[in-house]
């Protein structure tokens, strides 16, 4: 078995051509409310660069190669790791009518209305 | 046999983390299973990356002697580069976040072409169809790293205004051809084999410069309003560097990852651009001109100052209200207390809504994010094709931070630079409140009749300030029990 699976020219293409669709398919369903960290997402996705950059500061032969792996690792490190935070961060707060009085803002909620209802009955 | 485990250990886990990838943005399509849609994604990527240190039991032999040190250098700079940027984006603030995504974005980028640049120095490639494939991708994302930078600059305030230079174009043009043709060179020269490109470090740095300088170039004269398209165009681009990065490294799995990711940017680069009447190419290539010399001479009525109390209490006794939130409400931090304003109208039986117009934001969606982060439910926030229609039934509308995307003129003026442009039907609502600082223009620089309208009245002020108001006005009411 290889480290790399080395692909002929169209093979390489029917990959890419897939690919390319399903991201198309998948990412046209995306209503627009989820624009952003859909963006962020797939910005998260493409971190994936990293594990190239790895396999290439592992293999790298010379000082020029280890100074350029280093800051590619870096990168693609920073890159995950960063689309990761703050699209989880993003999502967490899309909340639905009936999940969002969580308790933290239900506390400081309308000690007015609160009353209010009860004003309405006497 | 034993020396077949970690290479199938890898090939496999990326095979499954390719997999994840796909099935997580499936589920981020949804805003009820795209909180775990991120986290099946984020599996998938911690188990690449950790798999990926098995490519130490198949190094190159030259690298051999380096081993130790090169596995130093990956956790240093896995730890550091991922350490910094996962405490950045945790405490980054929502409304940075275009600026943000562009950084993890240009990042990317420049991964890709770190990459590509080792392929060359290195001499790793094979061939003049792989090394057309590297440099392409060196390319690309060198541009990518470059222009996300200044994307950034721009939407941080590092950049204030947009550059633009008498014969742009044609400088830009030049840079690219010349940079083009440095890759033409590489490849003709190392097409037979014989030449390595290792003797030809010079030409190397000069294409990278090359490509980082269009990066630059190419970004630099792109106004704020232009942003989204620039880092939908620029997420793109990171996504086919990646890909192309992936076939030269023969690695499967950033193919793929790389592919979607080039999808998905090319279609809501086009979402965005549709969005805001304008073509890619024009965003890209033509900006927007000095401001435009528009007449506007067809705008009859007056504008209408209203109290913000009374605006307040008018909403408190209407039967429908539409809010259309656009980026000023941001700028005034006020997304909390609309909110808070909006449970008091709630609570007084009023049906409330949220319009959300497309390019309402510095990048595609980011309103929808501001409100969800002021706690507002996704099921109250609409897009432009569901709620357009409700206007007409609708008592209030209240604008507060939009100007361009309620202007009327983009359904009726021919001569008005947003004509055509999608708008929120604002004016078609029986009364149409519009919060404003001041009597300034929009991002376009046009009059807006809306204003003028006779059924529109207009309050000025910051519109934190103005939804205090409203809500003491309206709470006022509450604390009478007898005056209903």
């Amino acid at each position: 078995m290889q480290f790399q699976l080395p692909m002929t020219g169209f093979v390489a293409l029917y990959v890419c051509m897939l690919a390319g669709f399903a991201g198309w398919v998948i990412i046209g369903r995306v209503p627009a409310i989820l624009h952003t960290p859909l963006m962020s997402g797939s910005n998260f996705i493409h971190g994936i660069v990293v594990v190239g950059g790895v396999f290439a500061l592992l293999n790298a032969g010379t000082k020029l190669e280890q100074a350029i792996g280093f800051f590619a690792v870096l990168l693609g490190a920073g890159n995950a790791a960063g689309g990761y935070a703050v699209t989880d961060r993003m999502l967490a707060m899309f909340q639905s009518s009936a999940t969002s009085t969580h308790p933290a803002k239900a506390a400081h909620k309308h000690p007015i209305s609160a009353k209010a209802p009860v004003v309405k009955k006497v | 046999m034993l020396t077949a485990l970690p290479p199938f250990l890898i090939v496999a886990t990326d095979l499954v983390a390719a997999f994840l990838f796909l099935f997580g943005l499936k589920r981020m399509a949804s805003p009820v299973t795209a909180s775990s849609g991120i986290s099946v994604a984020g599996v998938g990527m911690l188990a690449a990356i950790l798999v990926s240190f098995l490519y130490v039991f198949g190094v190159d032999p030259t690298a051999r002697p380096n081993l130790a040190v090169n596995v130093g250098l990956v956790i240093v700079a896995l730890l550091v580069g991922g350490g910094a940027a996962w405490w950045g984006g945790k405490k980054v603030a929502m409304t940075a976040m275009p600026q943000m995504v562009a950084l993890y974005n240009g990042m990317g980028g420049g991964a890709a072409a770190g990459i590509a640049a080792m392929e060359l120095f290195g001499n790793k490639t094979r061939g003049g169809k792989e090394l057309t494939v590297t440099l392409l991708g060196a390319l690309i994302g060198a541009v990518s790293l470059s222009g996300s930078l200044v994307a950034w600059a721009k939407l941080d305030g590092v950049i204030t205004k947009p550059l633009q230079i008498r014969g742009q174009q044609l400088i830009n043009g030049a840079v690219m051809l010349a940079t083009l043709a440095v890759g033409g060179y590489l490849v003709f020269a190392a097409h037979d084999g014989a030449v390595l490109t290792t003797v030809m470090p010079a030409r190397i740095w000069f294409f990278f410069g090359g490509a980082l300088l269009f990066g630059i170039l190419m970004s630099l004269p792109i106004g704020g309003a232009d942003m989204p398209v620039l880092i939908s165009v620029y997420n793109a681009f990171t996504g086919l560097a990646v890909g192309l990065e992936g076939f030269v490294l023969k690695n499967p799995a950033l193919m793929v990852a790389g592919m979607v990711v080039g999808a998905a940017g090319l279609l809501l680069t086009q979402l965005m651009a549709r969005a805001m009447n304008r073509s890619i190419s024009k965003v890209l290539f033509a900006h927007f001109g000095p401001a435009p010399t528009h007449k506007h001479g067809t705008v009859v009525g007056s504008l209408k100052p209203v109290e913000a109390a009374d605006a307040g209490i008018f909403m408190r006794y209407a039967h429908s209200v539409i809010i259309v939130p656009g980026y000023g409400l941001a700028v005034a931090q006020g997304q909390q207390k609309l909110y808070e304003f909006v449970k008091l109208l709630q609570a007084a039986g009023v049906g409330v809504k949220f319009a959300v117009h497309p390019v309402a934001g510095r990048m595609p969606g980011q309103m929808d994010v501001l409100l969800a982060e002021a706690g507002v439910p996704y099921d109250l926030i609409f897009q432009l094709e569901d709620i357009n229609a409700e206007f007409e039934h609708t008592d209030v509308a209240l604008v507060i931070g939009a100007n361009d995307v309620v202007n009327p003129a983009a359904r009726t003026e021919k001569a008005s630079p947003i004509y055509g442009m999608p708008i929120l039907d604002a004016d078609k609502a029986k009364k149409v409140y519009v919060v404003k600082r001041g009597e300034g223009k929009g991002y376009a620089g046009i009059v807006n009749a809306l204003f003028y309208a006779e059924n529109c009245q207009m309050v000025y002020g910051d519109a934190q300030a103005v939804l205090i108001k409203m809500i003491t006005a309206v709470r006022g009411l509450r604390a009478r029990p007898a005056g209903k």
